[in-house]
């Protein structure tokens, strides 16, 4: 019997469940631990059922499965990717909060556990990198750039929906680790030999390489849709050089996934060898080397972080010159900018690792590249000014936050610059210093510009604008608890202070960590913020539709159509003539055409491929983890009989009827022709109804 | 599905790619021939004959992504050729640096284990 | 000499498959792109096993495990396994003829087979001598890039007999079209692939 038991639940057992060790052991500190951890799993699991409950109470599971979990529209499956991003963001967000408590308190002590903080800031990492900024830009990119470039669809949906399936399973494995502990503490890099088996035996390792492999996998799936939409999938007359510079960045990012992940698949398949089968890649005995992985994961790391920023760099464009009024200033040099970027991306990977131990004119040399990144940054950083400069600027959200982003991120950039010269870096080197860069890149970079990008495309995706009140103040709460943050941070680094500490003995570093916790005060106020302002918006939807689908007087072509959208996006593919191709019909007069014929429309039909991969992926993840070998083999046969049978289907497409695409199209025609314009002034007023006025006296350009 | 009869000009395409196959094939037998020999019954000296081994790998790929994958240089047939390249360029620096900075680090730290 | 104009590069079913030629500009270019992923995977690896080279900690290196006869009938096995499936793309492209189609596939595949029979007993005899994953670096980098080829041939062989099975069914439509065409291109891919290895891994070892 029990060793059936053993094979059934491999080595998971009772001291797997977060409130076991405090059972076990009454000090008040495993009690404090305890209880917040059986909190964070209760979280999960209350929100696990109040989920499935809500969905069987509204009878809403056959909606859910056929208009959802099975659909392969990339607009339903962007928006699912960014709503695991949210709710991984909520976590990541709260885990941070608590890391920010105990430094602040964490002068001789503190009230967290060495291994529960290291699981804190091993589980931040990762889900900011791979289960928070990841999908959030995989999501937007999903929604809009096949919108951008008139298209109906990704080139592959099915792999599209296999590549939510993938990081939704991940997402789903890092959050049972809450419920089945523990988690690794080996930090988002994971660096061996510590988290080699010898010196971390227990699941929490494993948890994080399969997580971080199914997110892996997903992305460089992702990037292959990208590209090749991108490539092939343009609408006539839409050059590469009439693309909306978000398409721009979406190329460079799909490029970079594709080229730039398969060095962590590889890193973490290794240690996953050295983990299970006993290889000797990165041990300390019998010839590992612990430098090839760090080596291979920063190949992956360096152009993972562009991955991050270049989607925030597009969707900033946008905003600056939409809200400005202008064409965006310099587009050229913008495109070659992020071009550059992406290959130089490629070249710097080293400035990671200046102290391994290679020569001085190793380090020189991946210094000196790491610097030559700064240039087109820059001269990014000056389009986007000037294309504000004497543009009629609406001090909307998304603007608010591209405005804290370009302050920031120059000031993160400069620090980026400091770190790129070997003999600093020597001295700063896994200090709170590099904490404070990177997140001084990553939050006014990627979140804001994520942020700001849902602030921008919300009415579009779902027909109503967001609430501006609650939103501005979401923006300043981030700005400036962002501020108060990471700012001491850099002092603290200065100061000496090691990243992942838990408690220190310096009286020195106290003011700093406890004006770094206040800055988190302002976070949790801004998180808090955008809940408000999401329930406010959908409570009083029907005052802020914008069913004519252009409330910000937009100009590239994913305005021209309504919102939301239809599942075909265009009812007949548009022409394109110019650069920002919507602005150019609203100039010329000649939006909203009816067009003379319509056509049958083939779209793709629902696929369940998606749901079946999430669910082996993470069954699979789980018995590895676990060591449940059964479990792993029942899941990969079903996996790969899935996908060859998949192979056998020959029906996967549907028609729309013309005479449907008709009627659709032409009612909305009729409410575009009955809602009056509105002028830019008035946008964010209830008279906003989606159709822009053309500006008096020629203000555009 | 009954067998088609050819119009001329098909049949000659179909000649060409015929042979194109058939001149692939040889030349990398005598790629593949050439340093197997050499390894095996040959007296160079051990770095000739790294060089030898790696310029008929590298020609051998090249023949392979001519004659059996059909990359050619021609105009309409650019962007897999761009995609290649790069992918070249890419592997060059991810892998040249590997072993630069590794190599560098042994030299460095670790001498007895170089090859 | 013209050489056949197609809508997207290399390897391509050409004018007589409209249908299908149309469906394969996209697949196609992607499953390029994925190649090449896949192409950075191998590079790696192989980056990963010269820096292994000189990692045998006091154990068997490649003189004492490696045999170069055995090495050479499964390059020659891979490279007539990629000229026969040159021969049935031929087939597919202008004679849309079945029943070649399916003969030289099915010499593919054997050659497939027999390449993986190979190679595992290669591995069977390095085990023998001592040579196992778990006995050192250079041997664990060994069995990351080599068998890692072998896993792609055996991928390759499997999703081969999935198309035979749908061309008994379908006969030569376009699902199946499309799939050769992919298949054809990994096909040749890890002929490529298994250059470097023989050439850097056994040649290079054996000097």
């Amino acid at each position: 019997m029990s060793h059936f038991l053993d094979m059934l639940f491999g080595r998971l057992g009772w001291d797997a469940l977060p409130f076991w060790t405090m059972l076990q052991d009454h000090s008040t500190l495993s009690i404090i631990n305890g209880v917040i951890a059986t909190a964070a799993a209760s979280m999960v699991v209350i929100g696990a059922l109040v989920t499935f409950g809500l969905i069987t109470w509204f009878g809403k599971w056959r909606l859910l499965w056929s208009d959802w979990l099975t659909s392969v529209d990339h607009k339903k499956i962007g928006i699912m990717f960014i709503v695991i991003s949210v709710v991984m963001l909520a976590r990541a967000v709260i885990e941070a909060s608590f890391m920010r408590a105990q430094q602040a308190v964490g002068l001789d002590g503190g009230f967290l556990t060495v291994d529960h903080f290291g699981q804190f800031f091993t589980t931040h990492g990762t889900i900011m990198v791979f289960f928070m900024a990841m999908p959030f830009l995989t999501g937007l990119i999903n929604y809009v750039m096949p919108l951008q470039i008139g298209a109906r669809d990704l080139s592959f949906p099915v792999m599209n929906s296999i590549s939510l399936g993938l990081t939704a399973a991940g997402a789903a494995i890092v959050m049972i680790s809450l419920m089945f502990a523990p988690f690794s503490t080996g930090g988002w890099s994971g660096y061996p030999p510590f988290t080699e088996l010898a010196y971390s035996p227990d699941a929490g390792v494993d948890y994080w390489i399969w997580a971080v492999t199914l997110s892996t996998l997903s992305s460089t799936l992702s990037g292959i849709n990208f590209a090749v939409t991108i490539y092939k999938k343009r609408s006539p007359g839409m050059h590469l050089f009439r693309m909306p510079l978000f398409c721009w960045v979406s190329l460079c990012t799909a490029i970079l996934m594709i080229f730039g992940m398969p060095p962590l698949t590889v890193a973490t398949a290794l240690l996953a060898l050295d983990r299970y089968l006993d290889f000797h890649f990165f041990t300390t005995d019998l010839g590992g080397n612990m430098m090839n992985y760090v080596n291979l994961f920063w190949a992956f790391g360096h152009p993972e972080v562009y991955i991050l920023i270049l989607p925030a760099f597009g969707t900033f464009s946008e905003v600056f010159s939409t809200f400005s009024g202008k064409r965006l200033y310099g587009y050229n040099t913008l495109v070659i900018a992020t071009m550059a970027i992406a290959v130089l991306s490629f070249t710097v990977w080293l400035h990671h690792f200046f102290t391994m131990g290679q020569s001085a004119h190793v380090n020189a040399a991946f210094g000196i590249a790491t610097m030559l990144i700064g240039i087109p940054t820059g001269v990014k950083v000056y389009d986007w000014m000037l294309t504000m400069y004497r543009g009629r600027i609406r001090m909307s959200v998304p603007l608010v936050y591209a405005l804290g982003f370009i302050v920031l991120f120059v000031l993160g950039g400069l620090t980026g610059i400091v770190l790129a010269n070997p003999s600093v870096d020597y001295q700063v080197h896994n200090s709170l210093f590099l904490v404070a860069h990177f997140h001084n890149m990553l939050i006014p970079g990627t979140l804001f510009g994520m942020l700001a990008g849902t602030n921008f495309w919300f009415p579009k995706a779902f027909g109503f604008r967001l609430d501006e009140r609650w939103g501005y103040r979401a923006a300043y709460s981030w700005i400036i608890g962002f501020m108060l943050a990471f700012f001491p941070l850099y002092a603290l680094g200065l100061l000496g202070m090691p990243r992942r500490t838990v408690t220190f003995f310096e009286p020195a570093y106290l003011p700093w960590t406890i004006a770094a916790g206040c800055g988190v005060i302002f976070i949790l106020f801004g998180g808090f913020s955008l809940c408000v302002q999401l329930w406010r918006s959908i409570r009083e939807r029907h005052l802020n539709r914008v069913p004519v689908g252009d409330p910000w007087d937009g100009r590239s072509l994913e305005w021209s159509i309504s919102a939301p959208p239809p599942e075909y996006n265009y009812p007949v593919i548009p022409q394109i003539y110019s650069r920002d191709a919507f602005m150019r019909e609203k100039d010329e007069g000649t939006p909203y055409q009816r067009p003379d014929r319509y056509q049958d429309i083939e779209m793709p039909a629902n696929s369940a491929m998606g749901v079946v991969i999430a669910a082996t992926g993470f069954l699979m993840a789980f018995g590895l983890t676990w060591y449940m070998w059964w479990l792993v083999i029942a899941s990969g046969v079903v996996a790969l009989v899935a996908i060859i049978l998949r192979g056998f289907v020959r029906n996967t497409s549907r028609i729309i009827s013309a005479r449907e695409v008709q009627e659709t199209h032409e009612r909305w025609l009729d409410i575009v022709n009955h809602t009056p314009g509105v002028s830019r002034a008035q946008e964010q007023t209830t008279a906003n109804r989606g159709r822009a006025l053309p500006p008096i006296n020629g203000a555009s350009q | 599905m009954t067998k088609r009869t050819l119009s001329a000009e098909q049949e000659n395409e179909r000649q060409y790619e015929l042979r194109t196959y058939i001149l692939g094939y040889g030349l990398a037998l005598i790629l593949t021939l050439i340093p197997f020999a050499l390894a095996a019954w040959g007296s160079l000296s051990r770095m000739t004959l790294w060089w030898v081994i790696g310029a008929c790998a590298l020609v051998q790929i090249v023949v392979h992504f001519r004659f059996f994958l059909h990359v050619t240089l021609a105009k309409n047939k650019r962007e897999d050729l761009q995609l290649i390249l790069f992918t070249a360029l890419i592997l060059i620096i991810m892998v040249g640096g590997t072993l630069w900075i590794m190599f560098n680090l042994y030299s460095r730290m670790m001498p007895s284990i170089m090859p | 000499m013209t050489t056949p104009t197609s809508r997207y590069p290399g390897l391509n079913l050409g004018k007589g498959h409209a249908e299908a030629d149309n469906a394969c500009e996209e697949l196609v270019f992607g499953f390029w792109v994925f190649m090449m992923s896949d192409l950075i995977l191998f590079g790696l690896l192989f980056g990963i096993y010269v820096t292994m080279l000189g990692a045998t900690a006091g154990g068997p290196g490649p003189h004492e495990l490696f045999e170069m006869k055995s090495a050479f009938i499964e390059t020659m096995l891979l490279l007539t396994s990629s000229f026969t499936f040159g021969m049935a793309s031929l087939a597919l492209k202008y004679r849309h003829d079945k029943g070649r189609l399916v003969a030289w596939l099915v010499v593919t595949l054997l050659l497939g087979l027999a390449f993986i029979a190979l190679e595992l007993h290669d591995f069977s005899s390095m085990a023998s001598k001592g040579g196992v994953p778990s006995r050192s670096g250079f041997l664990s980098a060994f069995f990351g890039l080599v068998p890692l080829h072998g896993l792609h041939v055996t991928v390759a062989c499997l999703w081969l007999v999935a198309l035979l099975a749908q061309i008994a069914i379908y006969g030569l439509d376009k699902g199946v079209k499309t799939g050769l065409i992919r298949l054809g291109i990994l096909w040749h891919f890890l002929d490529i692939v298994w250059i470097g290895i023989f050439s850097l891994v056994y040649l290079g070892g054996l000097t």
